[in-house]
């Protein structure tokens, strides 16, 4: 896959996700109101005119779900308040400037720009969404992101591994390079570097749709391309409930497939593994919350026959206490 | 002191208690903060009243002193070592001249809110002038051409938020119309013991750290008992969709700030005195940097008097919200022994307080912060909070606002056809920079009326001052003209990213809005965002019109609600760059910032 493709498939996934949101939004704001007049100012934003279909089974059960005792007669225009693209006729930002910029112009200071604002600063932050200790296997998950850049451009490094016995059992490494994509949503695309003690080493190329999702879901999708045509996809998702403005629950699911069989790393082809996990956290602050949480994991397909003729364990329950922090 | 609610408040534990109410000592320092300088070691932040200044030579100096607001020592910035800076009380028609000297270590300014003058004694760094270097004096020189209630602050860094404002009063050349026997300062302001820089780094991590007021599980099932399980997910479902925040009524609530009234912690609580029978003028200004303070003296009627320094046709009522930079002049007449000044927070975590008595030292009961309320539809959709979508949270007061808008669009009809700029456009003109990452949301369907309080202050029990109630007297808006061109700008944000800008365009991105010396021009805000922001446009005025064009008071800041559009008309008459933002300091940080060149 070339670069293009890899931006092309993160757009993708972005629609997906974006597209039954946007038709949902739509109608909730159009029940009851007459929109005849506004056909044509919002042709443009009309999300039917997309092409989008194979989404279209999916944006039908929303609707209905969404429009049930509604009339929707009148409604033949369509507004959106977020995302979607600017309509041809959109008015130009810079129309009020006379060609006139902050460095030029009449009465602008001499020499280089002084005022900077924080939207020219870079920042950065590393967040631990889960470092926890497993007692029964002994076993320490790290799983931290780090970002540094500025609000539409980042690095960014996310770690996930495992430490049992003091010393790296495996790690998956993907560096970065995140750019926003829309307003909830950034694409990134860099490498993935995998360590696994006692397997083979892998290198990927990376390309990830990472952001949140409408109601609140935090989603990581991630598709990788290795050596030897191997292929490889990971899915992530997090929602949070509070129940006190400190107790928080998580519950996270995590998905992985493999295109090709990688025997070296007990891995097989199709499915590979899945997770659910449910951490209840108490946030002394909100950058420092200990939680205590329960984990369930389940190897699938052909990896989990391979677990199977080594006679290890496909399915597992397991309890964790742990630390969700950021600095 | 023990209020006798501050038990309820802030049930969490002592510190925290005691963190929000500050100290009573406010500031006064027994023992030396350990980061201090030896050179700096000997000067102590006075607070309070502060001390005023007058004449037509003023001297300035910008230093650090030790504050202790909270039980930890700081270092704040101050002008001539006090918080409040001292009150200039200066005089309409002169030619005024302020050295201000900088003992810092890094460079600053001045800057002279709502103040007309030569460009080049804006004090912006970066667009007026350089800035005064560490060491350097800066010698400040204009004609005072207005009269009326103003304060000053620094326009570098986050200078402002660690103490440097102060109050300017310009007394008229004439007459003062306005009759009072006592005149007190009443300046708000907030405190962070933090670095600044920090705690805007923390909110580009979590746009919603310092929010404590999220909707819980709890929230919830209340609702599922009193609405209905279905009422209570309709009532969540636009918020969920939209990955929006009903309660996001602060960047920064209590848990990261300290509310001060003259430099003073509610605990500290500021005395003003007077006597029985007394006409006592109030010059409130609010000098925060984060807060939009809801102002009231419980038995007390507040005839607001002046707006902005600008004198209004006289308004009586019990309460008003007012947004960082803006001003207000209320003349009360208090007769028992001690009222309670009140400033709660908009998003109900925290207050300012200090009280009004015959002697210092006397207390009045303190008011209970009012609970905190979700944002209603009409702050996110505008005009569209009505017909069947939630209709739990639909607000009958605003449908009549709608329908009153929708009035005046009519009664404007025959006159637009006679001059299309005769009244403001209300057809929402969206930049194309608006579709992208910076932006969260964007409103079809603006609200135009002004004559809403807000969220918090709606139907509250109490007369809540609005922008409709605000009439400039005859003569302050001299300039009938109609406009030649109408400028729209938008104002948006993206709470998820911390990111606020003009027409999606952070400061960085933008180019300046250009205008001709001495045209009369009309300029559209509208927010596209949930949070109410107070716009200020240094070196010439915000006349405001309602929505069928009638020019109503004369601003330098005016604040924009969510959804809202407003309009206003300006006639610049000094050539140069002048700024022009949010005044919350975070969003103008953040981007939402634009160059004006006049020429």
């Amino acid at each position: 896959m070339k670069i293009t493709q890899h931006i092309t498939f993160a757009i993708t996934l972005s629609t997906i996700i974006s597209a039954p949101m946007a038709s949902a939004q739509e109608h909730d704001m159009h029940s009851g109101h007459d929109m005849s007049g506004m056909q044509s100012a919002n042709k443009e934003m009309d999300h039917s005119d997309h092409d989008m279909s194979p989404m279209q089974s999916s944006n039908k059960e929303m609707d209905h779900s969404n429009m049930t005792g509604m009339d929707h007669g009148s409604m033949t225009g369509s507004m959106q308040p977020q995302g979607g693209d600017a309509p041809i006729n959109a008015r130009d930002p810079h129309a009020y400037s006379s060609g006139f910029t902050l460095s030029q112009g009449p009465y602008s200071q001499a020499g280089p720009r002084q005022l900077k604002l924080a939207d020219e600063h870079s920042f950065w932050a590393v967040l631990g969404d889960r470092l926890e200790y497993d007692p029964d296997s002994e076993s320490t998950v790290f799983d931290l992101q780090s970002w540094y850049g500025t609000t539409f451009h980042r690095l960014v490094i996310k770690a996930e591994g495992d430490i049992a016995d003091g010393s790296l059992e495996e790690m998956q490494a993907d560096v970065l390079y995140s750019q926003a994509l829309d307003g909830y949503f950034d694409t990134q695309l860099g490498v993935r570097l995998d360590q696994n003690e006692g397997g083979t080493d892998r290198q990927w190329l990376a390309v990830s749709l990472q952001g949140l999702a409408p109601y609140w879901f935090e989603v990581d999708i991630s598709a990788y391309l290795g050596e030897d045509a191997r292929t490889a996809l990971a899915m992530e998702a997090e929602y949070e409930l509070l129940f006190t403005q400190r107790l928080v629950l998580q519950s996270r699911a995590e998905l992985s497939a493999y295109g090709k069989e990688d025997l070296d790393n007990g891995i097989g082809a199709g499915l590979t593994n899945g997770e659910i996990g449910m951490r209840l956290r108490y946030e002394v602050s909100r950058q420092f919350a200990p939680y205590l949480g329960i984990e369930w994991r389940r190897s699938f397909a052909d990896t989990a026959d391979l677990i199977r003729k080594t006679s290890g364990t496909v399915e597992d329950t397991e309890f964790v206490v742990g630390l969700k922090f950021w600095f | 002191m023990k209020s006798p609610e501050s038990d309820t408040l802030h049930p969490i534990r002592l510190s925290r208690r005691r963190f929000v109410q500050g100290l009573a000592a406010g500031g006064v320092i027994a023992s030396t903060p350990s980061m201090l300088q030896a050179n700096e070691q000997s000067r102590q932040t006075i607070q309070g009243t502060a001390p005023e200044l007058s004449g037509k030579v003023i001297e300035l100096e910008v230093a650090q002193s030790p504050v202790n607001f909270t039980g930890s020592s700081r270092l704040a910035t101050t002008i001539n070592g006090s918080i409040p800076a001292p009150t200039l009380r200066l005089r309409e028609g002169d030619e005024v001249i302020i050295k201000v000297t900088n003992r810092l270590s890094v460079p600053t300014s001045i800057h002279w809110h709502g103040i007309i003058l030569p460009y080049q004694m804006d004090g912006v760094p970066g667009i007026s002038f350089k800035g005064i270097a560490p060491g350097e004096t800066f010698t400040y020189q204009f004609k005072l051409q207005q009269s009326g209630t103003y304060w000053y602050h620094s326009h570098s860094g986050f200078q402002e938020m660690t103490g440097m404002y102060g109050a300017l009063i310009i007394e008229p050349r004439s007459k003062e119309i306005i009759q009072a026997d006592r005149d007190h300062v009443v300046l708000l302001s907030d405190w962070t013991d933090d670095d600044p820089m920090a705690v805007f780094g923390k909110l580009k991590v979590q746009g919603d750290i310092y929010n404590f007021n999220q909707p819980t599980v709890s929230d919830f099932f209340k609702d599922v008992s009193t609405l209905g399980v279905s009422a209570a997910l309709d009532k969540r479902q636009m918020w969920n969709q939209m990955r929006m925040s009903p309660t996001d009524l602060a960047d920064l609530s209590s848990s990261a700030i300290t509310y001060l009234m003259n430099g003073t912690t509610p605990a500290g609580n500021w005395a003003g005195t007077f006597k029985p029978g007394e006409r006592v003028r109030l010059r409130y200004i609010n000098g925060s940097s984060n807060t939009f303070y809801d102002v009231r003296i419980p038995g007390l009627k507040m005839s607001v008097v002046q707006a902005d320094g600008q004198n209004v046709k006289p308004v009586s009522v019990d309460e008003f919200r007012f947004g960082p930079g803006e001003t207000y002049d209320v003349i009360v007449e208090p007769k028992q022994q001690a009222y309670t000044v009140f400033a709660q927070s908009m998003d109900r975590t925290g207050f300012a307080r200090g009280t009004l008595s015959v002697a210092a030292g006397l207390t009045a009961p303190v008011p209970k912060l009012d609970p905190v309320e979700w944002l209603a539809m009409k702050d996110m959709m505008g005009k569209m909070d009505h017909g069947s979508m939630a209709k739990d949270t639909m607000d009958h007061g605003s449908m009549n606002h709608g329908g009153m808008a929708m009035d005046h669009s009519k009664h404007g009809m025959m006159q637009s056809d006679k001059n299309a700029l005769a009244k403001p456009s209300q057809k929402v003109n969206h930049a194309k920079t608006e579709y992208g990452p910076s932006v969260d949301m964007r409103v079809d369907m603006p609200r135009t009326n002004l004559d809403d309080p807000g969220i918090g202050l709606r139907d509250n029990g109490r007369h809540v001052l609005t922008l409709a109630d605000l009439h400039s007297l005859d003569g302050i808006i001299d300039d009938q003209r109609t406009p030649v061109r109408e400028i729209e700008l938008h104002l948006t944000g993206n709470m998820e990213r911390y990111s606020w800008s003009i027409d999606g365009l952070e400061f960085g991105e933008s180019t300046p809005v250009a205008m001709k010396q001495g045209e009369r021009i009309r300029i559209i805000l509208q927010n596209d965002t949930m949070m109410t922001h107070p716009m200020h446009l240094h070196g010439m005025w915000s006349d405001l019109e309602s929505d069928d064009g009638t020019l109503r008071v004369r601003r330098h800041t005016i604040q924009v609600q969510p959804a809202q559009r407003i309009s206003f008309l300006t006639t610049p008459h000094d050539l140069g760059r002048w700024a022009w933002h949010c005044h919350l300091l975070f969003h103008m940080d953040a981007g939402m910032f634009r160059e004006v060149v006049v020429s």
